[in-house]
């Protein structure tokens, strides 16, 4: 075991894959002697050679169109995407291509390609750095999309997705890369995708979360038992595709009480598909509405970041409204 | 890490690089040059390299200091940058990307609306929506750019055909690096603008590195000129660090374009001394070799020893001006910093021209809060790049 940061425990996700099996390659824009912009490949390509971790033109389409070509031979390519804000130019090859390539083929053919991209605020990258879009990309019937929280779920999700059989959407919560280390176990272990954790047990209400905002959510949680005594549940989901369904309608039928945080836009958000999915199965156990707390319903600021993202303020304020219902 | 050898040189080899200013800066090398800048232009170029390293100086100290988020600077580029805006006139339009904001002021653009941007305060006149190294300025024809990667070149043209349609005679600068020739963009423009003969110039600044890919990893093509051949777009290599032929390849280039024969592609190299950011360290991915060599054409002492040796600069006019220039940095800094934040209530305005009610609502719900609650504490966050 030793302490990592959450970027240093993927890189040693990649580093442990890219030992185990010589199909793993990472490509993307200055991911090679740089280390890419975060540092999350440092060192790969002099450990591996460039034809395993190698920088590429600057073109994101052609980064994961590549990377889905490799897929289909044999090789099980991790994409990186310098910032989630870049994927747009990817789309078509993401959605139209890796997405529906085992559909409509008829299984003949698929994809076992992974896309890391850091997304999220908390850096002062306006507009271009620091969005969420995982909607966007929950919304992609054929994808997986997954955000660890921490760097134990961050090396263990990581390997998960390389040895999937199926795309997967990577996103790391750039704000937390370096905001706190955390045991890591050396070697391989696997955290399985689809798969939510239960933070911080409690059943006054449940606040269901993922990526940078569950160190968010853990301080409201805990402002809450100092202030209220009442003891709130923190539900940190992993996988937003395949959505770990039954930990969130047990967590919202257990608690009655339900706030949801991402800090990506609200409008057609994350939240309004969990939100509906424990309206549909589990609205007679609700003793207050369902609350969000997420991004403002504009484009990502720059000089008020700080108040287009959730803090706990924000959060701390949403469950005293459900706890006071 | 590359070898001396495989450094990176001002002259590429197997292609003809236009030139006009000797290397040292002596003088003109022999042959037929024009249209060249007139003594005035002269001044105006100098002024604005000049500007231009002061405001990147200053505010790279900023940075340092925590008072300023981010800066992307020119420095090298200087003659790239000016020596081209300078053959566009006053109605163009100049499309840019990471480090042409001097090119703004260069046009017009106040000093103060530059560094109130680098703050993002409520004077930026983009409301502190964007990192800092992201300027506009609609007055002089220089509209907002995002951080993505040659999305601002089919912008251009499709400006370009408006002005055409209109009958208007005037002409559509793109700039864009080197890395942004790879782009969706940078093809799609420049197929269009060969197809429908736009007046558009696309000016790329090959500074030698995206980010930390070499230029040399970006394109298998010999040189970023070549690459208009395909798209039936003229394209003309040249020294990125002789602002004179910078200004007579991109002044012909616009001259073509206004008189109806369609657009240009000119390409000038050049090296970019700093890292891609404040916050990027190249040592990572740069042979010093090559920096040391490009440091010693640094084009704005090149340009210094040619205007010196027309009698048209001396040390105590640069000492005059360099003074006169800080100290409109200095008053604009000092009265950037004065200003506070925009307000919470600026954060729904302009995502559509009227704000839906639901938008309103959410900025009575934060207001609510920091009344109940308290203001949000800052980021924690650095940039990385």
């Amino acid at each position: 075991m030793s302490k990592l940061t959450l970027v240093q425990a993927v890189n040693d996700g990649l580093r442990t894959k890219m030992q185990e099996d010589a199909s793993v390659l990472v490509l993307g824009e200055d991911v090679g002697p740089k280390g890419g912009v975060f540092l999350a490949t440092e060192g790969l390509t002099a450990e591996f050679g460039e034809e395993r971790c190698f920088d590429t033109p600057l073109s994101e389409d052609g980064i994961i169109g590549v990377g889905i070509g490799m897929a289909m031979n044999g090789m099980r390519p991790v994409c990186e995407i310098q910032f989630q804000d870049f994927i747009f130019p990817a789309f078509d090859q993401i959605v139209s291509e890796a997405a529906k390539m085992r559909y409509r083929s008829g299984g003949q053919y698929s994809v076992p390609m992974v896309i890391r991209t850091p997304y999220g605020g908390g850096i002062r990258g306006g507009l271009y750095h620091s969005q969420s879009g995982e909607a966007y990309f929950a919304h992609t019937a054929g994808l997986k999309v997954v955000i660890p929280s921490n760097p134990h779920d961050a090396k263990g999700l990581l390997i998960s997705a390389i040895e999937d059989p199926d795309p997967v959407l990577f996103m790391e919560p750039k704000a937390l890369y370096r905001a706190f280390r955390q045991e890591v176990p050396e070697g391989k272990y696997s955290v399985p995708l689809g798969s939510a954790q239960t933070l911080r047990e409690g059943d006054d209400a449940v606040v269901f979360c993922y990526g940078a905002m569950v160190p968010v959510c853990q301080e409201a949680a805990g402002r809450i038992a100092e202030q209220k005594g009442q003891e709130v549940r923190v539900v940190d989901l992993r996988t937003l595709l395949p959505l770990d369904e039954d930990a969130v309608l047990d967590a919202a039928k257990a608690c009655g009480r339900v706030v949801v945080v991402h800090e990506a836009p609200r409008f057609c958000g994350y939240g309004a598909e969990l939100s509906a999915l424990i309206a549909e199965h589990a609205i007679e156990y609700m003793e207050a509405p369902i609350v969000r707390v997420t991004g403002f319903d504009t484009p990502f600021p720059n000089t008020l970041e700080h108040y287009y993202l959730p803090d706990a303020r924000r959060v701390t304020d949403a469950l005293e409204r459900v706890l006071d219902f | 890490m590359a070898s001396a050898s495989s450094i990176r040189l001002a002259d590429p080899g197997g292609i003809q690089l236009c030139r006009v200013l000797r290397e040292d800066g002596s003088g003109l090398l022999k042959g037929k040059h024009g249209p060249l800048p007139d003594r005035e232009q002269l001044e105006t170029i100098y002024r604005a390299m000049l500007t231009t390293r002061l405001l990147d100086d200053r505010m790279l100290k900023l940075q340092r200091q925590g008072r300023v988020a981010f800066v992307g600077t020119a420095s090298g580029l200087e003659a790239a940058i000016h020596g081209s805006a300078a053959a566009f006139d006053e109605e163009d339009w100049v499309f840019s990307a990471l480090r042409e904001g001097g090119a703004a002021v260069q046009r017009g653009m106040a000093l103060y609306d530059y560094v109130a941007h680098m703050f993002g305060n409520d004077d930026d006149t983009a409301k502190g929506r964007q990192m800092p190294n992201h300027f506009q300025c609609p007055e002089v024809h220089f509209p907002s750019w995002s951080s993505v990667i040659g999305t601002q070149l089919p912008h251009a043209v499709g400006a370009a055909l408006a002005m055409k349609q209109r009958g208007e005679k005037r002409v559509v600068c793109a700039y864009s690096g080197d890395g942004a020739t790879s782009s969706n963009g940078f093809h799609a423009a420049l197929n269009f603008a060969g197809v429908m003969k736009a007046p558009v110039v696309f000016v790329v600044i090959d500074n030698g590195w995206a980010i930390s890919v070499p230029s040399a990893k970006q394109t298998a093509a010999r040189s970023y000129g070549s690459k208009g051949k395909a798209y039936g777009v003229a394209g003309f290599d040249v020294d990125g660090n002789d602002p004179l032929a910078c200004y007579q390849e991109v002044r012909k280039a616009v001259d073509r374009a206004r008189a109806g024969e369609g657009p240009s592609l000119i390409a000038l190299r050049s090296y970019r001394l700093g890292g891609h950011s404040s916050s990027d360290d190249p040592s990572r991915y740069r042979n010093p070799e090559e920096f040391e060599y490009w440091s010693k054409r640094d084009p704005l002492l090149r340009f210094e020893r040619y205007l010196e040796a027309e009698g048209l600069l001396d040390e105590a006019k640069r000492e005059k001006w360099v003074l006169e220039i800080q100290t409109q940095i200095a008053a604009a800094v000092e009265k950037a910093e004065a200003v506070g934040p925009p307000k919470l209530e600026t954060l729904v305005e302009d995502v559509y021209e009227q704000p839906p009610r639901y938008l309103t609502r959410q900025v009575v719900e934060a207001l609510r809060i920091v009344a109940e609650k308290g203001e949000a504490d800052g980021v924690a966050g650095k940039f990385p790049l």
